[in-house]
């Protein structure tokens, strides 16, 4: 953050551009360094399963349904709200998707079902919050409650089996060595990273989560903004709810139970404000990729569950610490370089 | 200006309760005191005079121990001290009754009254106590009809104001102060207001009292200091002796000229009305505000904090909605109630509160630069990032925006520059209407300078401008035309050249008409 007054301001940008890029890498290396730790682990504690091919893909596709909630959970954090119902809107598309009605109009039909139920009460969470002034919090843990409560009825609490066997030879398959599941979790990563940081509607989300007045007051339509950003996160869910349906061949009530928790778990690991604002979808999807490599470890050295939900929370409380400790220095540094606060009684908001 | 410092000196009476002596308070780019001198006595109001941003609140935080001062001294009881914290004040004796309440409007009376320096034994919170107190507060204020268990966000303005005022009391004040205390009342409670601000001055208690309203120092003010720009220009004047002009003319001082429009060059062409307002009103902020702003025009709002300026802009720009009147852009009516509506005919509103109400502060300079035109930086959704890139920097080069760097965070720049990014903004949404409300707030003495040449330069371009300042010399300054308000009011609406800082005083302070 040195000023470079005496060279020409293109170079500065160019050079301040640079900085940036690798202050974020800084940030990002240190997850990345987390994650790469554990696989050691992983080899030196059970080298003859962990490094295989076919752990990795168990792992991956494991990963892959929360995954990509945690990339509609990144998107609705980023413009400062929450969603906490998102564990139960994959319940609940996975059993609208299964029922015997929706199964006998074949695959299309199935796939088409949990998306547009997923979209739809993500949009009904985002009108209500943004539109009928509730709070975030509220309202998604409303829809947290009732969406699982919908599926149970639906469903009858039964497990719903798939017996379309077209659909779950399609996503068990394997491209290129690579499970369908994981194909999906990257196309939906690479285009959310594009929505994100390349389109104005990205731009527009990072601005409402910094600073919602400022940006109603730039002519933005804050509150069907802040509707739609619901709206993907709700898409995502109908997206993972196809995910699980097709790996576990049912559908339940019982499914994406805790998602919610996960996902934001891994979405704060990886650097995005809880406030809003500021965020990386590049940080959610190694913190998505941490804690399964840490389930992995736990599940293949045969060690209890309550033990790696201890770590799991400590991972939780020593990435958040360090994030801060990395933003109060570089908040800190630019202050040397400027007047710093200025005091409004100075200039006149006395009367 | 030093002249009449000691002019008024000789004080026959009892010892000062209270002197602070050549107070000095610098912050970052600004001196806010620098010098100020005031000497109040036991049992009398001492009212304290000047315009916005002259220095008053900086010296009463500084009094309340809220602020440190750099230099000068405090002396109490003819004992010199400091006051390292709000706490210290308080041990004094030393109550201040800030104007924007400082109370918890979710929390009780009694509750609110003993914050601090609760009713407690052994830790445990004593309510009873607390509220018996508070009751024999209340009575002694002459209102028992107040209840301790009340909520304090229930209460009136005029409640409320109350339990500031019993909770000075309960501190056993021997100073109060008071900063505009009847701004927010109805004319009967101002009376009830007075009556115990006597009876509390009968008692031995001193108040230290802060209006614009000068009828009201004629009322219960014994004497009275003025301060200027950060140094008392008059001390220990007589309230009821001294004569409405001779109070206006210290508060005003000289005409300040630095930075401004020479006098020449007044007599611009200007283009055709771009801007039209026509009996813009919005019940119980303003009403029936008309005025039109030709191209290449600054039109200047004066008036004092709340009297509709703010309102007046954000209602033009669509932040809040008009209940009457209209708002048009070359001919074209705008939605009334829609900010879209209003960027989009090429309106632009750089907001009172910077941080909060414009910028993002953890984003780049070029990404709050394109906020508002993100639809003329896209290809199908896409961002043009080098256009953004290169248009922001060309703006920035525009404005001297300092360091000319397109990617660094706005939170690291300085005020002036901040200020300016918000300007950029919507220079390069290409606007022909700039809302401007205190453009100056928060930003240096320079850098000033150097605001008041760019909106000039804007004005040249073509650009409509509405200035709001809450000081007058700069809306003088810096304007074609002014219009005053006071309460919601148009008083007045005249071209800049044809009035005096006095003319603008007189007007928005009710009932010193001389």
């Amino acid at each position: 953050m040195t000023k470079a007054l005496d060279t020409p301001p293109v170079a500065s940008s160019t050079a301040s551009a640079l900085r940036r890029s690798l202050r974020l890498d800084v940030r990002l290396l240190g997850l990345l360094g987390v994650l790469i730790l554990l696989c050691v682990i992983g080899i030196i504690t059970r080298p003859e399963t962990f490094p295989t091919q076919e752990n990795l893909s168990t792992m991956l596709r494991l990963a892959a349904a929360i995954g990509v909630v945690s990339v509609g959970m990144t998107f609705v954090i980023i413009a400062g709200g929450i969603d906490l119902s998102v564990g139960s809107i994959v319940a609940l598309s996975s059993v609208w998707m299964t029922t015997l009605a929706t199964q006998s109009y074949g695959p299309f039909v199935m796939v088409l079902c949990a998306l547009l139920v997923g979209l739809g009460c993500g949009l009904v969470n985002g009108v209500l919050i943004s539109y009928g002034k509730v709070v975030a919090f509220i309202m998604t843990l409303a829809m947290m409650v009732s969406a699982r409560g919908l599926a149970e009825r639906l469903s009858d609490r039964r497990t719903q089996v798939v017996t379309e066997t077209g659909f779950t030879e399609f996503f068990r398959a394997s491209f290129l060595g690579i499970p369908v599941l994981v194909i999906v979790l990257a196309l939906v990563f690479v285009v959310g990273w594009i929505v994100l940081n390349r389109t104005t509607f990205g731009r527009r989300t990072f601005a409402i989560g910094g600073n919602a007045e400022a940006a109603r007051l730039s002519g933005i339509n804050v509150k069907r903004h802040t509707a739609l950003v619901y709206g993907i996160s709700g898409l995502c869910c109908g997206i993972a709810a196809i995910m699980v349906v097709a790996r576990t061949t049912s559908g339940a009530s019982t499914n994406g139970l805790f998602y919610e928790l996960d996902a934001i778990a891994a979405v704060v690991i990886g650097g995005t404000l809880l406030s809003g604002g500021r965020g990386s979808l590049i940080g959610t999807l190694i913190g998505v990729l941490i804690f399964t490599v840490l389930r992995n470890i736990f599940t293949q050295n045969n060690l209890d569950t309550d033990i790696q939900n201890i770590a799991q929370g400590a991972i939780i409380v020593a990435a958040v610490l360090l994030q801060q400790t990395t933003s109060r220095r570089r908040k800190r540094k630019p202050a040397t370089s400027e007047p710093g606060p200025q005091p409004t009684q100075a200039t006149g908001s006395q009367s | 200006m030093d002249l009449s410092l000691h002019a008024v000196s000789a004080d026959e009476d009892a010892k000062p309760l209270l002197a602070m002596r050549g107070i000095v308070k610098t912050f970052p780019g600004v001196r806010a005191l620098d010098g100020v001198d005031l000497e109040v006595k036991a049992g009398e109001v001492h009212c304290l005079l000047g315009q916005n941003g002259a220095g008053k609140s900086t010296l009463i935080k500084t009094l309340a121990g809220a602020h440190q001062p750099d230099g000068g001294e405090i002396v109490w009881n003819g004992e010199r001290v400091t006051l390292p914290s709000p706490v210290a004040a308080l041990k004094l004796g030393i109550a201040t009754m800030y104007q924007e309440l400082d109370l918890i409007p979710t929390l009780s009376v009694a509750e609110n009254i003993f914050l601090g320096h609760e009713r407690a034994r052994y830790g445990f919170t004593r309510p009873a106590a607390a509220r018996a107190e508070t009751a024999k507060l209340f009575e002694r204020l002459g209102h028992a009809e107040i209840s301790p268990d009340e909520e304090v966000g229930e209460l009136s303005a005029a409640g409320q104001q109350l339990v500031s005022m019993a909770r000075a009391l309960a501190h056993d004040a021997k100073l109060i102060v008071a900063d505009e205390p009847t701004a927010a009342l109805a004319s009967d409670e101002v009376d009830n207001l007075f009556r115990i601000i006597t009876e509390l001055t009968a008692s031995g208690v001193a108040v230290v009292y802060i209006s614009h309203r000068l009828e009201e120092l004629r009322r219960i003010g014994h004497r009275v200091t003025v301060i200027k720009d950060g140094r008392t220009v008059s001390a220990n004047l007589d309230a009821r002796e001294s004569s409405t002009s001779e109070l206006v003319d210290l508060m005003a001082g000289r005409k300040v000229q630095t930075a401004f429009r020479e006098a020449g060059a007044a007599a611009v062409e200007f283009g055709d009305t771009v801007l039209d307002v026509r009996d813009l009103r919005r019940d119980g902020e303003f009403r029936d505000v008309s005025f039109s702003v030709r191209a290449g025009e600054i039109v200047g709002l004066a008036g004092l904090v709340g009297a509709g300026r703010s309102e007046v802009l954000e209602t033009i720009f669509g932040a809040r909605g008009a209940d009457a009147g209209t708002v048009s852009v070359d001919g074209k009516r705008l939605r009334s109630g829609s900010v879209a509506a209003a960027v989009k005919a090429g309106v632009g509103l750089a907001p009172e509160e910077r941080k909060s109400q414009a910028l993002l502060l953890d984003m780049s300079v070029t990404h709050n630069v394109t906020l508002a035109s993100l639809d003329d930086y896209s290809t199908v959704g896409f961002t043009q990032r080098s256009r953004e890139t290169k248009d922001s920097l060309s703006t920035l080069e525009r404005l001297d925006l300092r360091p000319a760097d397109p990617w660094r965070l706005v939170r690291t720049l300085s005020g002036g520059n901040q200020q300016k990014a918000v300007v950029a903004r919507w220079l390069v949404h290409g606007c022909r209407v700039l809302l401007l409300d205190e453009p100056t707030r928060g930003v240096d003495v320079g850098a000033r300078a150097e605001l008041y040449r760019l909106i000039h330069e804007l004005a040249a371009t073509g650009v409509a401008i509405v200035l709001v300042s809450s000081e007058i010399p700069e809306v003088l300054g810096l304007s074609d035309r002014v219009l005053v308000l006071r309460e919601g009011d148009v008083l007045a609406d005249r071209p800049a050249a044809e009035l005096t800082e006095g003319d603008v005083l007189d007007m928005v302070m009710e009932g010193s008409a001389a």
